[in-house]
């Protein structure tokens, strides 16, 4: 190790300088290290205490039963039923809006002042807190339908997908090189079969790890569906009435006197985070894949 | 008008040896510009079918300039511009009434990095003609197998076909991209610097490749080697600063030129 290296090049003109520099080293070392061994710490603690009081709650109830009054047994077969739906819905709004509009911005207005104004406001809605989204959907859709609903929640979810998806898309578009674009087009290709056949399979996998990404940020959003699909203690698959789902019904729950709703919180948040976990290390597969075949 | 009698004397000399030339492009008093920088200053020049034209010049020159016109790759990109008329078998390439993609099926073009599409070695060839062709599975097989033959691939590849087209090697790429454009059976091949991204074997396998495609098309070449020059066209001309300054038989280029600024590039005093 060089740390046990007595004799430095240089011979002993500047020993005192050296010494000092490698004192430096060490203590901004130790900083750095702290400072992670910190950050992390708190994830740790965060999962081990979820495990801990999560794991009990996970049984085959879980998923099998509904959603109980206080003091009997009972499941959250509804909730995760009704996040599923929701999300998927989301998903399925989101996704080819957020693409296309990526897909304008990296292909098509490259430069325009659409492009860039819409690039700047996306970036703003990008951050945005999810209760504003909600309370905007509540007022636009919830409110003139008279009722909270399913619908309502899932379109909440797709205004937070949207701009992660364009985000991704428009950045993993411009990561493929112009000459694959000019060599497709060199060959006859009109624009949008360069863009479908070439382009979009070079950005594939950035793509695709862009959607598992919005998909992980909505599954745990509470707040937005807190205003729109709110809750629904009961087996429901219509998406004109409220529906539950987890991250209200562990807000419910969570905050309730009743131990036994207490334990299905810790269950239901175990199951997210799991479900997130999951998401993540897909999307990270995903993404090295990618660079792999691009080399 | 020098350009007119230049293409005459040119005709001339080579009908001499040769019965069947003919003119398949006619560069005529083209300007090209970048926004507002002039990048070719009226350029005239002929390119025959059947034969290689190779553009020589130190870099900026405006070489891969003149190339990008004659498939107006170059219209991709707003702020660039040309005027002039290029003729492709008697019709004007630049006029806004012509189709692009049609253009770019006839005039293929191959780039100085390989560019492989990401997707299997018999769909990077088969993509070109898929634009343009309804082709039976058999026929398909029929023509990716033709062009890689071409190409001088298909006893490398024939056992990978499925295989992504970015396992191959550097030169294997580049010989699967001119596979990809000579697939689509055009009537013109331009190659931007084909071998400057390659090793010398992967180089000379092009090179010979250039030779044996020569039979079916007119081939324009950009190439920042003299040698590479010299060894496969039969016409060179010669760019400064966005001129043409001297076009000919690439024997007369390399071994007599008329002018200086030539005779000082070929021998390597500048560029």
């Amino acid at each position: 190790m060089a740390i046990t290296d007595t004799s430095p090049p240089g011979t002993n003109f500047a020993m005192g300088r050296y010494k000092r520099r490698k004192i430096g080293n060490t203590i901004t070392m130790g900083l750095a290290v702290g400072a992670a061994v910190f950050g992390l710490l708190w994830l740790v603690w965060i999962l081990a205490v979820l495990l801990i009081n999560g794991i009990s709650a996970i049984n085959l109830g879980l998923f099998t039963q509904m959603t109980p009054p206080p003091g009997s047994t009972g499941g959250l077969l509804n909730a995760i039923f009704g996040s599923i739906v929701m999300t998927v819905l989301g998903m399925v709004i989101g996704t080819p809006i957020g693409i296309m509009a990526g897909t304008y911005m990296a292909e098509y207005g490259k430069g325009t002042k659409l492009a860039e104004v819409t690039r700047f406001i996306n970036d703003i809605l990008l951050s945005a807190p999810s209760i504003i989204v909600g309370l905007f959907i509540y007022t636009i859709v919830v409110v003139p339908m008279g009722h909270f609903s399913a619908w309502a929640g899932s379109i909440s979810l797709a205004v937070l997908v949207i701009p992660v998806v364009v985000r991704t898309t428009e950045d993993m578009l411009n990561l493929v090189p112009g000459s694959l674009r000019e060599a497709a087009a060199a060959l006859g290709a009109p624009r949008w079969k360069v863009i479908v056949q070439v382009t979009y399979r070079a950005a594939r996998s950035g793509i695709m790890t862009g959607v598992l990404l919005a998909v992980a940020r909505i599954s745990g959003e509470t707040a937005p569906l807190l205003f729109t699909a709110l809750n629904n203690q009961f087996w429901s698959v219509n998406m004109n009435a409220p529906m539950a789902n987890l991250p209200v019904t562990i807000f419910q729950f969570a905050l309730s006197p009743y131990e036994d709703w207490q334990r299905l919180a810790w269950g239901g948040s175990l199951l997210i985070t799991v479900a997130i976990l999951a998401l993540n290390i897909g999307a990270r597969m995903l993404a090295s894949i990618g660079t792999k075949k691009g080399q | 008008m020098t350009a007119l009698s230049m293409t005459a004397e040119q005709s001339q000399a080579a009908l001499a040896t040769d019965g069947d030339m003919r003119e398949k492009i006619s560069v005529r008093n083209l300007n090209f510009y970048y926004g507002g920088f002039h990048a070719l200053r009226n350029i005239n020049l002929p390119l025959f079918d059947k034969r290689v034209t190779a553009f020589i010049g130190p870099s900026g020159c405006g070489k891969s300039t003149l190339l990008r016109i004659l498939n107006r790759i170059y219209d991709l990109y707003p702020n660039q511009r040309a005027e002039g008329e290029v003729l492709l078998d008697g019709e004007n390439l630049l006029s806004p009434k012509q189709d692009l993609n049609l253009l770019r099926a006839r005039v293929g073009m191959v780039f100085q990095k390989p560019t492989p599409f990401p997707m299997s070695i018999y769909d990077n060839v088969a993509y070109g003609i898929r634009l343009y062709e309804k082709l039976s599975r058999a026929d398909m097989d029929v023509r990716v197998e033709e062009a890689l033959r071409k190409t001088a691939l298909w006893t490398e590849v024939k056992d990978k076909l499925r295989q992504s087209g970015l396992s191959l090697s550097g030169g294997q790429q580049q010989r699967l991209c001119i596979a990809r454009a000579v697939a689509v059976r055009p009537a013109v091949l331009l190659l931007d610097e084909p071998t400057s991204a390659l090793d010398p074997i992967s180089t000379s396998k092009i090179e010979e490749l250039v030779d044996e495609l020569k039979p079916d098309y007119c081939i324009a070449i950009v190439t920042h080697n003299m040698q590479q020059a010299a060894r496969v066209s039969d016409f060179t001309a010669f760019m400064y600063l966005g001129e043409l300054v001297e076009y000919g038989a690439t024997d007369t280029i390399f071994t007599a030129p008329k002018e200086e600024k030539t005779e000082q590039y070929i021998t390597g005093r500048f560029g």
